[in-house]
Protein backbone atom coordinates (compact mmCIF):
# COMPACT_ATOMS: atom_id res chain seq x y z
CA UNK A 1 0.00 0.00 0.00
CA UNK A 2 1.29 3.34 -0.67
CA UNK A 3 -0.76 4.76 1.93
CA UNK A 4 -1.48 3.96 5.12
CA UNK A 5 -5.03 4.10 7.10
CA UNK A 6 -2.90 6.32 9.63
CA UNK A 7 -1.53 8.63 6.99
CA UNK A 8 -5.52 9.12 5.33
CA UNK A 9 -6.30 9.79 8.98
CA UNK A 10 -3.57 12.59 9.59
CA UNK A 11 -5.07 13.99 6.09
CA UNK A 12 -8.96 14.29 6.75
CA UNK A 13 -7.54 16.43 9.33
CA UNK A 14 -5.35 18.61 7.66
CA UNK A 15 -8.18 18.83 5.18
CA UNK A 16 -10.85 19.35 7.81
CA UNK A 17 -13.14 15.88 6.90
CA UNK A 18 -14.37 13.91 9.76
CA UNK A 19 -13.90 10.30 8.53
CA UNK A 20 -15.63 7.57 9.47
CA UNK A 21 -13.90 4.25 10.11
CA UNK A 22 -15.23 2.65 6.93
CA UNK A 23 -14.34 5.88 5.13
CA UNK A 24 -11.05 5.87 6.05
CA UNK A 25 -10.38 2.37 4.73
CA UNK A 26 -12.07 2.99 1.37
CA UNK A 27 -10.61 5.63 0.99
CA UNK A 28 -6.80 3.95 1.41
CA UNK A 29 -7.95 2.11 -1.13
CA UNK A 30 -9.10 3.80 -3.26
CA UNK A 31 -6.05 6.72 -2.46
CA UNK A 32 -3.55 3.51 -3.59
CA UNK A 33 -4.64 2.82 -6.88
CA UNK A 34 -4.47 6.68 -8.05
CA UNK A 35 -1.15 7.29 -6.37
CA UNK A 36 -0.15 4.17 -8.35
CA UNK A 37 -0.57 5.26 -11.19
CA UNK A 38 0.90 8.42 -10.29
CA UNK A 39 3.59 6.63 -9.84
CA UNK A 40 4.31 6.47 -13.41
CA UNK A 41 5.59 10.32 -13.35
CA UNK A 42 8.72 8.52 -12.12
CA UNK A 43 9.49 7.65 -15.02
CA UNK A 44 10.38 11.03 -16.58
CA UNK A 45 13.48 13.02 -15.98
CA UNK A 46 12.15 16.46 -14.94
CA UNK A 47 15.24 17.91 -13.67
CA UNK A 48 15.56 20.82 -16.39
CA UNK A 49 12.05 21.41 -17.02
CA UNK A 50 10.69 24.12 -15.37
CA UNK A 51 7.45 24.19 -13.71
CA UNK A 52 4.03 25.48 -15.01
CA UNK A 53 1.15 26.40 -12.83
CA UNK A 54 -0.98 28.19 -15.42
CA UNK A 55 -0.86 28.76 -19.54
CA UNK A 56 -1.87 32.26 -19.68
CA UNK A 57 -1.88 34.98 -22.33
CA UNK A 58 0.88 36.80 -22.90
CA UNK A 59 0.36 40.26 -21.59
CA UNK A 60 1.66 42.89 -19.57
CA UNK A 61 1.99 42.54 -16.33
CA UNK A 62 -0.18 45.61 -15.25
CA UNK A 63 -2.94 45.15 -18.06
CA UNK A 64 -4.62 43.56 -15.39
CA UNK A 65 -4.90 46.16 -12.69
CA UNK A 66 -7.39 48.89 -12.74
CA UNK A 67 -7.87 51.99 -10.58
CA UNK A 68 -8.76 51.78 -7.50
CA UNK A 69 -12.00 53.16 -7.02
CA UNK A 70 -15.26 53.15 -4.78
CA UNK A 71 -17.87 50.96 -6.50
CA UNK A 72 -21.54 49.66 -5.98
CA UNK A 73 -21.20 46.48 -3.77
CA UNK A 74 -23.10 43.47 -2.22
CA UNK A 75 -24.94 44.89 0.83
CA UNK A 76 -24.62 43.47 3.85
CA UNK A 77 -27.84 42.15 4.09
CA UNK A 78 -27.34 40.51 0.70
CA UNK A 79 -23.87 39.06 1.59
CA UNK A 80 -24.85 36.92 4.87
CA UNK A 81 -28.30 35.77 3.44
CA UNK A 82 -26.85 32.65 2.31
CA UNK A 83 -25.45 32.20 6.29
CA UNK A 84 -26.86 29.25 7.88
CA UNK A 85 -26.89 31.51 11.26
CA UNK A 86 -26.21 34.80 11.57
CA UNK A 87 -26.45 37.90 14.25
CA UNK A 88 -26.22 41.16 13.63
CA UNK A 89 -25.17 41.05 10.26
CA UNK A 90 -22.47 38.71 11.43
CA UNK A 91 -21.56 35.15 10.59
CA UNK A 92 -22.48 33.07 13.66
CA UNK A 93 -20.09 30.19 14.77
CA UNK A 94 -19.53 28.11 17.24
CA UNK A 95 -16.83 28.50 20.26
CA UNK A 96 -13.62 28.78 18.93
CA UNK A 97 -11.22 28.95 22.47
CA UNK A 98 -12.68 27.31 25.56
CA UNK A 99 -12.29 29.15 28.58
CA UNK B 1 -47.90 17.92 -31.14
CA UNK B 2 -47.29 14.44 -30.03
CA UNK B 3 -46.16 14.65 -26.33
CA UNK B 4 -42.38 13.29 -27.71
CA UNK B 5 -41.67 15.95 -30.11
CA UNK B 6 -39.94 19.03 -29.00
CA UNK B 7 -41.27 22.28 -29.78
CA UNK B 8 -38.03 23.30 -30.24
CA UNK B 9 -37.07 20.34 -32.75
CA UNK B 10 -35.31 21.46 -35.75
CA UNK B 11 -34.39 25.00 -34.30
CA UNK B 12 -31.35 26.58 -34.26
CA UNK B 13 -29.99 29.93 -32.73
CA UNK B 14 -30.61 31.27 -36.79
CA UNK B 15 -34.04 30.15 -37.45
CA UNK B 16 -35.15 31.53 -34.18
CA UNK B 17 -33.74 34.57 -35.22
CA UNK B 18 -35.31 34.37 -38.53
CA UNK B 19 -39.06 33.05 -37.29
CA UNK B 20 -39.23 35.51 -34.66
CA UNK B 21 -38.14 38.62 -37.10
CA UNK B 22 -41.13 37.13 -40.09
CA UNK B 23 -43.19 37.13 -36.59
CA UNK B 24 -43.61 33.46 -37.09
CA UNK B 25 -43.88 32.79 -33.35
CA UNK B 26 -42.81 35.18 -30.60
CA UNK B 27 -40.20 34.56 -28.16
CA UNK B 28 -43.12 34.37 -25.07
CA UNK B 29 -44.54 31.71 -27.04
CA UNK B 30 -41.40 29.50 -27.75
CA UNK B 31 -40.28 29.84 -23.84
CA UNK B 32 -44.00 29.06 -22.48
CA UNK B 33 -44.02 26.01 -25.27
CA UNK B 34 -40.19 25.12 -24.15
CA UNK B 35 -40.85 25.30 -20.14
CA UNK B 36 -43.75 22.93 -20.77
CA UNK B 37 -41.79 20.43 -23.01
CA UNK B 38 -38.92 20.42 -20.47
CA UNK B 39 -41.04 19.58 -17.65
CA UNK B 40 -42.92 17.17 -18.97
CA UNK B 41 -39.97 15.29 -20.21
CA UNK B 42 -37.12 16.11 -17.40
CA UNK B 43 -38.10 13.19 -15.30
CA UNK B 44 -36.80 10.77 -18.09
CA UNK B 45 -33.35 12.31 -17.88
CA UNK B 46 -33.09 14.26 -14.37
CA UNK B 47 -31.32 16.79 -16.46
CA UNK B 48 -32.92 20.17 -14.92
CA UNK B 49 -32.13 20.76 -11.30
CA UNK B 50 -33.98 23.78 -11.25
CA UNK B 51 -36.60 25.51 -13.70
CA UNK B 52 -36.48 29.43 -14.05
CA UNK B 53 -39.94 30.44 -15.73
CA UNK B 54 -40.23 34.15 -14.39
CA UNK B 55 -36.83 34.31 -15.53
CA UNK B 56 -37.42 33.03 -18.88
CA UNK B 57 -40.53 34.53 -19.62
CA UNK B 58 -39.15 38.08 -18.49
CA UNK B 59 -36.49 38.09 -20.99
CA UNK B 60 -38.76 36.53 -23.60
CA UNK B 61 -40.89 39.67 -23.21
CA UNK B 62 -38.02 41.88 -23.20
CA UNK B 63 -37.32 40.48 -26.45
CA UNK B 64 -40.39 40.69 -28.01
CA UNK B 65 -40.74 44.20 -26.91
CA UNK B 66 -37.27 44.69 -28.44
CA UNK B 67 -38.92 43.25 -32.28
CA UNK B 68 -41.99 45.15 -31.47
CA UNK B 69 -40.31 48.46 -31.71
CA UNK B 70 -38.30 47.51 -34.38
CA UNK B 71 -34.83 47.32 -32.09
CA UNK B 72 -32.40 44.78 -32.42
CA UNK B 73 -33.34 41.50 -30.04
CA UNK B 74 -29.92 40.69 -29.89
CA UNK B 75 -27.93 37.60 -31.46
CA UNK B 76 -29.24 35.07 -29.17
CA UNK B 77 -32.84 36.26 -29.29
CA UNK B 78 -35.25 34.38 -27.72
CA UNK B 79 -33.11 31.59 -28.06
CA UNK B 80 -34.03 29.03 -24.81
CA UNK B 81 -30.80 27.87 -23.17
CA UNK B 82 -30.02 25.80 -20.13
CA UNK B 83 -26.74 26.43 -17.56
CA UNK B 84 -25.07 24.40 -15.66
CA UNK B 85 -25.57 24.16 -12.19
CA UNK B 86 -21.76 25.20 -11.08
CA UNK B 87 -22.36 28.63 -12.90
CA UNK B 88 -23.85 31.05 -10.28
CA UNK B 89 -27.36 32.92 -11.12
CA UNK B 90 -28.55 35.89 -9.15
CA UNK B 91 -31.71 34.76 -7.28
CA UNK B 92 -31.86 31.45 -9.19
CA UNK B 93 -30.96 28.45 -7.10
CA UNK B 94 -27.53 27.10 -8.00
CA UNK B 95 -26.42 24.00 -6.30
CA UNK B 96 -23.25 22.82 -7.59
CA UNK B 97 -24.43 19.33 -7.74
CA UNK B 98 -23.54 19.41 -3.87
CA UNK B 99 -26.62 18.64 -1.04
CA UNK B 100 -24.06 21.21 0.56
CA UNK B 101 -25.37 23.94 -1.55
CA UNK B 102 -28.72 22.55 -1.91
CA UNK B 103 -30.72 26.20 -0.88
CA UNK B 104 -27.72 28.50 -2.03
CA UNK B 105 -29.41 31.27 -4.04
CA UNK B 106 -25.95 33.45 -5.70
CA UNK B 107 -26.35 37.41 -5.35
CA UNK B 108 -24.94 37.87 -8.35
CA UNK B 109 -24.57 36.24 -12.35
CA UNK B 110 -21.91 35.23 -14.08
CA UNK B 111 -20.10 36.99 -16.93
CA UNK B 112 -21.10 34.70 -19.18
CA UNK B 113 -24.74 34.47 -17.91
CA UNK B 114 -25.26 38.53 -18.06
CA UNK B 115 -23.70 38.39 -21.61
CA UNK B 116 -26.28 35.68 -22.51
CA UNK B 117 -28.98 37.15 -21.35
CA UNK B 118 -27.81 40.85 -22.48
CA UNK B 119 -28.01 39.09 -26.25
CA UNK B 120 -31.06 38.06 -26.20
CA UNK B 121 -31.00 34.40 -24.69
CA UNK B 122 -33.84 32.52 -22.10
CA UNK B 123 -32.48 31.03 -19.75
CA UNK B 124 -35.03 28.14 -18.87
CA UNK B 125 -33.43 26.58 -15.91
CA UNK B 126 -30.30 25.16 -14.40
CA UNK B 127 -28.66 21.70 -15.24
CA UNK B 128 -27.15 18.83 -13.11
CA UNK B 129 -23.85 18.29 -13.09
CA UNK B 130 -21.35 15.84 -11.08
CA UNK B 131 -21.08 17.64 -7.14
CA UNK B 132 -18.65 20.47 -7.85
CA UNK B 133 -18.09 19.48 -11.54
CA UNK B 134 -16.17 16.25 -10.43
CA UNK B 135 -16.94 13.28 -12.58
CA UNK B 136 -16.72 11.89 -15.92
CA UNK B 137 -20.40 10.49 -15.80
CA UNK B 138 -22.93 12.59 -13.80
CA UNK B 139 -23.13 10.14 -10.89
CA UNK B 140 -21.67 11.96 -8.75
CA UNK B 141 -24.61 14.40 -8.20
CA UNK B 142 -26.55 14.62 -4.90
CA UNK B 143 -29.93 15.16 -6.98
CA UNK B 144 -29.77 11.75 -8.93
CA UNK B 145 -27.43 10.86 -11.95
CA UNK B 146 -28.80 12.02 -15.11
CA UNK B 147 -29.80 9.40 -17.97
CA UNK B 148 -28.62 9.79 -21.27
CA UNK B 149 -31.61 11.06 -23.41
CA UNK B 150 -30.28 8.66 -26.15
CA UNK B 151 -30.17 5.31 -24.56
CA UNK B 152 -31.91 5.67 -21.12
CA UNK B 153 -30.12 2.92 -19.52
CA UNK B 154 -26.69 4.58 -19.78
CA UNK B 155 -24.95 7.94 -18.27
CA UNK B 156 -24.90 11.22 -20.68
CA UNK B 157 -21.17 11.52 -19.76
CA UNK B 158 -19.54 14.33 -16.75
CA UNK B 159 -19.40 16.50 -15.28
CA UNK B 160 -21.65 18.96 -17.42
CA UNK B 161 -23.90 15.64 -18.37
CA UNK B 162 -27.38 17.97 -18.13
CA UNK B 163 -26.20 20.42 -19.88
CA UNK B 164 -25.60 18.16 -23.20
CA UNK B 165 -28.76 15.79 -21.69
CA UNK B 166 -30.90 19.11 -22.31
CA UNK B 167 -29.42 19.59 -25.96
CA UNK B 168 -29.63 16.20 -27.29
CA UNK B 169 -33.15 16.10 -25.22
CA UNK B 170 -34.52 19.06 -26.91
CA UNK B 171 -35.17 20.63 -24.12
CA UNK B 172 -33.14 23.56 -25.05
CA UNK B 173 -31.52 24.85 -27.89
CA UNK B 174 -28.19 25.60 -26.46
CA UNK B 175 -26.63 25.30 -22.81
CA UNK B 176 -23.48 26.22 -20.85
CA UNK B 177 -20.86 23.73 -19.57
CA UNK B 178 -17.74 24.14 -17.81
CA UNK B 179 -14.77 21.87 -18.25
CA UNK B 180 -11.84 20.86 -16.29
CA UNK B 181 -10.55 17.71 -18.26
CA UNK B 182 -13.07 16.70 -20.09
CA UNK B 183 -16.69 17.94 -18.92
CA UNK B 184 -17.82 19.52 -21.62
CA UNK B 185 -16.04 17.43 -24.63
CA UNK B 186 -16.91 13.81 -23.07
CA UNK B 187 -20.46 14.33 -22.54
CA UNK B 188 -21.00 16.26 -26.26
CA UNK B 189 -19.69 12.68 -27.38
CA UNK B 190 -21.67 10.72 -25.27
CA UNK B 191 -24.99 12.59 -26.17
CA UNK B 192 -24.01 13.29 -29.91
CA UNK B 193 -24.06 16.68 -30.16
CA UNK B 194 -20.84 19.34 -30.30
CA UNK B 195 -19.15 20.76 -26.93
CA UNK B 196 -16.71 23.30 -26.67
CA UNK B 197 -14.00 23.88 -24.35
CA UNK B 198 -12.55 27.21 -25.76
CA UNK B 199 -8.67 28.58 -24.97
CA UNK B 200 -8.13 29.17 -20.98
CA UNK B 201 -8.64 32.55 -20.54
CA UNK B 202 -11.58 32.91 -23.44
CA UNK B 203 -14.04 33.04 -21.33
CA UNK B 204 -14.52 34.94 -18.11
CA UNK B 205 -14.80 32.66 -15.32
CA UNK B 206 -16.28 35.07 -13.15
CA UNK B 207 -19.37 33.32 -11.27
CA UNK B 208 -18.29 29.91 -12.37
CA UNK B 209 -17.83 27.70 -9.23
CA UNK B 210 -13.96 27.04 -8.53
CA UNK B 211 -13.35 23.52 -9.36
CA UNK B 212 -9.41 23.65 -10.18
CA UNK B 213 -8.50 27.20 -11.32
CA UNK B 214 -6.11 26.73 -13.60
CA UNK B 215 -7.60 24.24 -15.74
CA UNK B 216 -11.38 25.53 -15.27
CA UNK B 217 -13.24 27.04 -18.38
CA UNK B 218 -16.66 28.11 -19.46
CA UNK B 219 -17.96 26.87 -22.99
CA UNK B 220 -20.92 25.88 -25.14
CA UNK B 221 -22.95 23.22 -26.28
CA UNK B 222 -25.01 22.59 -29.42
CA UNK B 223 -26.74 20.59 -31.97
CA UNK B 224 -24.50 22.15 -34.38
CA UNK B 225 -20.79 24.07 -34.90
CA UNK B 226 -22.78 26.95 -36.00
CA UNK B 227 -24.85 26.89 -32.88
CA UNK B 228 -21.85 26.42 -30.69
CA UNK B 229 -19.81 29.44 -32.16
CA UNK B 230 -22.78 31.77 -32.08
CA UNK B 231 -23.00 30.77 -28.30
CA UNK B 232 -19.19 31.57 -27.72
CA UNK B 233 -19.07 34.34 -29.75
CA UNK B 234 -21.40 36.01 -27.00
CA UNK B 235 -19.49 35.27 -23.95
CA UNK B 236 -15.67 35.62 -25.15
CA UNK B 237 -13.82 38.28 -24.41
CA UNK B 238 -11.90 40.01 -21.90
CA UNK B 239 -13.79 40.54 -18.55
CA UNK B 240 -11.93 42.69 -15.87
CA UNK B 241 -14.02 40.54 -13.43
CA UNK B 242 -11.68 37.89 -13.92
CA UNK B 243 -7.94 39.10 -14.25
CA UNK B 244 -7.34 35.28 -15.94
CA UNK B 245 -9.26 36.14 -18.97
CA UNK B 246 -7.62 37.26 -21.94
CA UNK B 247 -7.50 40.82 -23.61
CA UNK B 248 -6.90 38.62 -26.80
CA UNK B 249 -9.63 40.28 -29.43
CA UNK B 250 -12.63 37.87 -30.76
CA UNK B 251 -12.81 37.32 -33.85
CA UNK B 252 -16.25 36.88 -35.98
CA UNK B 253 -16.06 33.05 -36.03
CA UNK B 254 -19.01 32.62 -38.32
CA UNK B 255 -17.54 34.51 -40.77
CA UNK B 256 -14.79 31.83 -41.00
CA UNK B 257 -17.15 29.13 -41.62
CA UNK B 258 -16.59 28.79 -45.05
CA UNK B 259 -16.29 25.32 -45.95
CA UNK B 260 -13.13 25.71 -47.37
CA UNK B 261 -10.59 23.35 -45.88
CA UNK B 262 -7.89 23.71 -48.61
CA UNK B 263 -4.41 23.13 -47.26
CA UNK B 264 -5.44 23.11 -43.81
CA UNK B 265 -2.96 20.42 -42.26
CA UNK B 266 -4.21 17.78 -39.71
CA UNK B 267 -2.18 15.85 -37.42
CA UNK B 268 -3.10 12.42 -36.17
CA UNK B 269 -1.45 11.39 -32.36
CA UNK B 270 -0.51 8.16 -32.70
CA UNK B 271 -0.34 8.50 -28.64
CA UNK B 272 -3.88 8.77 -28.69
CA UNK B 273 -4.81 6.13 -31.07
CA UNK B 274 -3.12 3.16 -29.26
CA UNK B 275 -5.14 0.58 -27.27
CA UNK B 276 -8.25 2.49 -28.49
CA UNK B 277 -11.32 -0.02 -29.08
CA UNK B 278 -12.13 -0.35 -32.75
CA UNK B 279 -16.01 0.83 -32.47
CA UNK B 280 -14.83 4.62 -31.15
CA UNK B 281 -11.65 4.07 -33.54
CA UNK B 282 -13.42 3.10 -36.46
CA UNK B 283 -15.18 6.18 -36.70
CA UNK B 284 -12.90 8.80 -35.65
CA UNK B 285 -10.36 6.88 -38.45
CA UNK B 286 -13.80 7.52 -40.15
CA UNK B 287 -13.54 11.10 -40.12
CA UNK B 288 -10.20 11.75 -40.75
CA UNK B 289 -10.84 10.07 -44.30
CA UNK B 290 -13.92 12.67 -44.72
CA UNK B 291 -11.82 15.43 -43.71
CA UNK B 292 -8.85 13.79 -46.33
CA UNK B 293 -11.57 13.92 -48.80
CA UNK B 294 -12.11 18.18 -47.79
CA UNK B 295 -8.68 19.08 -48.88
CA UNK B 296 -7.13 18.69 -45.54
CA UNK B 297 -3.56 17.48 -45.89
CA UNK B 298 -2.65 14.77 -43.01
CA UNK B 299 -0.13 13.74 -41.35
CA UNK B 300 0.83 11.78 -38.20
CA UNK B 301 2.28 13.51 -35.27
CA UNK B 302 3.74 12.72 -32.18
CA UNK B 303 2.69 13.91 -28.37
CA UNK B 304 5.20 11.72 -26.65
CA UNK B 305 3.79 12.81 -22.77
CA UNK B 306 0.63 12.13 -23.13
CA UNK B 307 0.83 9.00 -21.18
CA UNK B 308 1.59 10.79 -18.32
CA UNK B 309 -1.22 13.23 -19.03
CA UNK B 310 -3.71 11.90 -16.59
CA UNK B 311 -1.01 11.55 -13.62
CA UNK B 312 -0.10 15.05 -13.63
CA UNK B 313 -3.99 15.95 -14.39
CA UNK B 314 -5.13 14.57 -10.94
CA UNK B 315 -2.35 15.58 -9.05
CA UNK B 316 -2.89 19.48 -10.03
CA UNK B 317 -6.47 19.18 -10.57
CA UNK B 318 -7.22 17.82 -6.65
CA UNK B 319 -4.45 20.07 -5.44
CA UNK B 320 -6.70 23.64 -6.65
CA UNK B 321 -9.66 21.51 -5.54
CA UNK B 322 -8.68 20.75 -2.06
CA UNK B 323 -7.90 24.54 -1.88
CA UNK B 324 -10.65 26.03 -3.66
CA UNK B 325 -13.29 23.77 -2.01
CA UNK B 326 -11.87 24.89 1.59
CA UNK B 327 -14.73 27.50 1.24
CA UNK B 328 -17.49 25.20 1.93
CA UNK B 329 -17.18 24.52 5.88
CA UNK B 330 -20.74 25.77 6.56
CA UNK B 331 -20.11 29.50 7.29
CA UNK B 332 -20.96 31.51 4.91
CA UNK B 333 -23.16 29.95 2.41
CA UNK B 334 -23.39 25.98 3.05
CA UNK B 335 -26.09 24.56 5.19
CA UNK B 336 -24.48 23.44 8.58
CA UNK B 337 -24.50 20.15 10.80
CA UNK B 338 -26.14 20.21 13.81
CA UNK B 339 -24.51 19.55 17.21
CA UNK B 340 -20.61 20.64 17.06
CA UNK B 341 -19.82 22.31 20.27
CA UNK B 342 -16.85 23.70 18.16
CA UNK B 343 -15.85 25.91 15.30
CA UNK B 344 -13.37 22.89 14.41
CA UNK B 345 -15.86 20.43 14.52
CA UNK B 346 -18.73 22.00 13.21
CA UNK B 347 -16.40 22.43 9.99
CA UNK B 348 -15.42 18.81 10.21
CA UNK B 349 -18.90 17.39 10.49
CA UNK B 350 -20.33 19.54 8.28
CA UNK B 351 -18.11 18.93 5.36
CA UNK B 352 -18.54 14.88 6.47
CA UNK B 353 -22.25 15.09 5.81
CA UNK B 354 -21.83 17.68 3.01
CA UNK B 355 -19.71 16.57 0.39
CA UNK B 356 -19.95 13.32 -1.46
CA UNK B 357 -17.56 10.71 -1.88
CA UNK B 358 -15.77 11.39 -5.23
CA UNK B 359 -15.16 15.22 -3.60
CA UNK B 360 -13.86 13.62 -0.55
CA UNK B 361 -11.35 11.36 -2.43
CA UNK B 362 -10.22 14.71 -4.39
CA UNK B 363 -10.07 16.71 -1.59
CA UNK B 364 -7.89 14.12 0.14
CA UNK B 365 -5.36 13.72 -2.98
CA UNK B 366 -5.29 17.33 -3.35
CA UNK B 367 -4.41 17.41 0.41
CA UNK B 368 -1.92 14.29 0.25
CA UNK B 369 0.28 15.89 -2.86
CA UNK B 370 0.28 19.33 -1.62
CA UNK B 371 1.20 18.18 2.08
CA UNK B 372 4.67 18.49 4.16
CA UNK B 373 7.22 16.51 2.20
CA UNK B 374 5.29 15.15 -0.86
CA UNK B 375 4.90 18.77 -2.51
CA UNK B 376 8.03 18.25 -4.56
CA UNK B 377 7.65 14.96 -5.61
CA UNK B 378 4.10 15.54 -6.62
CA UNK B 379 2.81 18.58 -7.05
CA UNK B 380 6.49 19.95 -7.98
CA UNK B 381 6.37 16.68 -10.36
CA UNK B 382 3.09 17.18 -11.99
CA UNK B 383 3.92 21.09 -12.99
CA UNK B 384 6.93 20.16 -14.85
CA UNK B 385 5.21 17.84 -16.66
CA UNK B 386 2.91 19.94 -17.34
CA UNK B 387 4.91 21.88 -19.20
CA UNK B 388 6.08 18.68 -21.21
CA UNK B 389 3.19 18.40 -22.36
CA UNK B 390 2.58 22.45 -23.01
CA UNK B 391 6.17 21.92 -25.35
CA UNK B 392 4.30 18.28 -27.50
CA UNK B 393 1.47 20.63 -28.36
CA UNK B 394 3.13 23.83 -29.35
CA UNK B 395 5.93 21.43 -31.21
CA UNK B 396 3.01 20.05 -32.67
CA UNK B 397 1.44 23.45 -34.15
CA UNK B 398 4.55 23.53 -35.73
CA UNK B 399 3.85 21.27 -38.36
CA UNK B 400 0.18 21.23 -38.63
CA UNK B 401 -3.08 23.53 -37.96
CA UNK B 402 -5.32 21.32 -35.87
CA UNK B 403 -5.07 17.91 -34.33
CA UNK B 404 -7.85 15.25 -34.59
CA UNK B 405 -8.18 12.35 -31.93
CA UNK B 406 -10.71 10.31 -29.83
CA UNK B 407 -12.71 12.25 -27.09
CA UNK B 408 -12.96 9.17 -25.14
CA UNK B 409 -12.02 5.81 -25.35
CA UNK B 410 -15.45 4.39 -25.39
CA UNK B 411 -19.15 5.37 -25.83
CA UNK B 412 -21.57 5.58 -22.85
CA UNK B 413 -21.36 3.27 -20.32
CA UNK B 414 -24.32 2.13 -18.62
CA UNK B 415 -25.53 3.54 -14.98
CA UNK B 416 -23.20 2.03 -12.62
CA UNK B 417 -20.67 0.22 -14.37
CA UNK B 418 -17.65 2.43 -13.28
CA UNK B 419 -18.52 3.33 -9.90
CA UNK B 420 -16.52 1.50 -7.82
CA UNK B 421 -13.59 1.97 -9.57
CA UNK B 422 -12.49 5.20 -9.23
CA UNK B 423 -8.85 5.13 -11.00
CA UNK B 424 -10.42 3.39 -14.09
CA UNK B 425 -12.45 6.47 -14.01
CA UNK B 426 -9.76 8.82 -13.90
CA UNK B 427 -7.89 7.12 -16.74
CA UNK B 428 -10.65 7.40 -19.12
CA UNK B 429 -10.33 11.19 -18.54
CA UNK B 430 -6.53 10.13 -21.06
CA UNK B 431 -7.85 12.07 -24.25
CA UNK B 432 -9.19 15.47 -23.16
CA UNK B 433 -7.09 16.32 -20.00
CA UNK B 434 -4.53 16.98 -22.00
CA UNK B 435 -6.21 20.03 -23.75
CA UNK B 436 -7.35 21.03 -20.53
CA UNK B 437 -3.52 20.94 -19.27
CA UNK B 438 -2.56 22.76 -22.49
CA UNK B 439 -4.98 25.68 -22.28
CA UNK B 440 -5.73 25.48 -25.61
CA UNK B 441 -9.29 24.85 -27.68
CA UNK B 442 -10.83 22.03 -28.03
CA UNK B 443 -14.12 20.45 -28.93
CA UNK B 444 -16.30 17.58 -29.63
CA UNK B 445 -18.00 16.95 -33.10
CA UNK B 446 -20.51 13.84 -33.24
CA UNK B 447 -19.29 11.22 -36.03
CA UNK B 448 -21.16 8.34 -35.77
CA UNK B 449 -22.95 5.90 -33.87
CA UNK B 450 -21.39 2.80 -32.87
CA UNK B 451 -23.20 -0.48 -33.88
CA UNK B 452 -25.33 -0.75 -30.87
CA UNK B 453 -26.53 3.06 -31.78
CA UNK B 454 -24.25 4.71 -29.44
CA UNK B 455 -23.13 8.11 -30.35
CA UNK B 456 -19.17 8.69 -30.86
CA UNK B 457 -17.01 12.22 -30.85
CA UNK B 458 -14.06 13.41 -32.64
CA UNK B 459 -11.68 15.92 -30.87
CA UNK B 460 -10.60 18.70 -33.03
CA UNK B 461 -7.47 20.48 -31.24
CA UNK B 462 -6.10 24.14 -32.54
CA UNK B 463 -3.47 26.72 -31.52
CA UNK B 464 -4.08 28.97 -28.18
CA UNK B 465 -6.78 31.65 -29.42
CA UNK B 466 -7.59 29.92 -32.98
CA UNK B 467 -11.12 28.62 -31.94
CA UNK B 468 -11.64 29.92 -35.96
CA UNK B 469 -9.75 26.88 -37.21
CA UNK B 470 -11.05 24.54 -35.01
CA UNK B 471 -14.72 25.94 -35.68
CA UNK B 472 -13.99 26.10 -39.89
CA UNK B 473 -12.48 22.06 -39.86
CA UNK B 474 -15.67 21.13 -37.36
CA UNK B 475 -17.91 22.98 -39.19
CA UNK B 476 -17.22 21.48 -43.05
CA UNK B 477 -16.71 18.00 -41.58
CA UNK B 478 -20.38 18.83 -39.82
CA UNK B 479 -21.87 19.96 -43.31
CA UNK B 480 -20.26 16.96 -45.13
CA UNK B 481 -21.36 13.90 -43.28
CA UNK B 482 -25.12 15.35 -43.15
Amino acid sequence: MKITEQEVRRVADLANLALRDDEVARMAIDLDGILTHIDKLNELDTSSVEPMAQVLFDTEETATLRQDSVRPCLTNAEAVANAPVTSGGYYKVPKVIDR
Amino acid sequence: MSTDTSPLHGLSIDSIRSGLLAKKFSAEELARQSLAFAEAENPKTNAYLTLSPERALSAARVVDAKIAQGEDPGPLAGVPIAVKDVIVTRGLRTTCGSKLLANYIPPYDATAVIRLEQAGGVILGKTNCDEFAMGSSNENSAFGPVRNPVALDRVPGGSSGGSAAVVAQETAVVSLGSDTGGSIRQPASFCGISGVTPTYGRVSRYGLTAFASSLDHIGPFGKSTRDAARLLQVIAGRDEMDATSAFAPVPDYLAALDGNLRGIKIGLPREYFDGLASETGDLVIAAVEALKKLGCEVRDIQLPHTPYAVAAYYIIATAEASANLARYDGVRYTTRAAGANTLSDMYRMTRDEGFGDECKRRIMLGTYVLSAGYYDAYYLKAQKVRHLIVRDFAQAFEQVDAIVAPVSPFPAFKLGDMVNDPTAMYLSDIYTVTGDLAGIPCMSVPCGRTPEGLPVGVQILTRHFDETTMFRVADAYEKASN
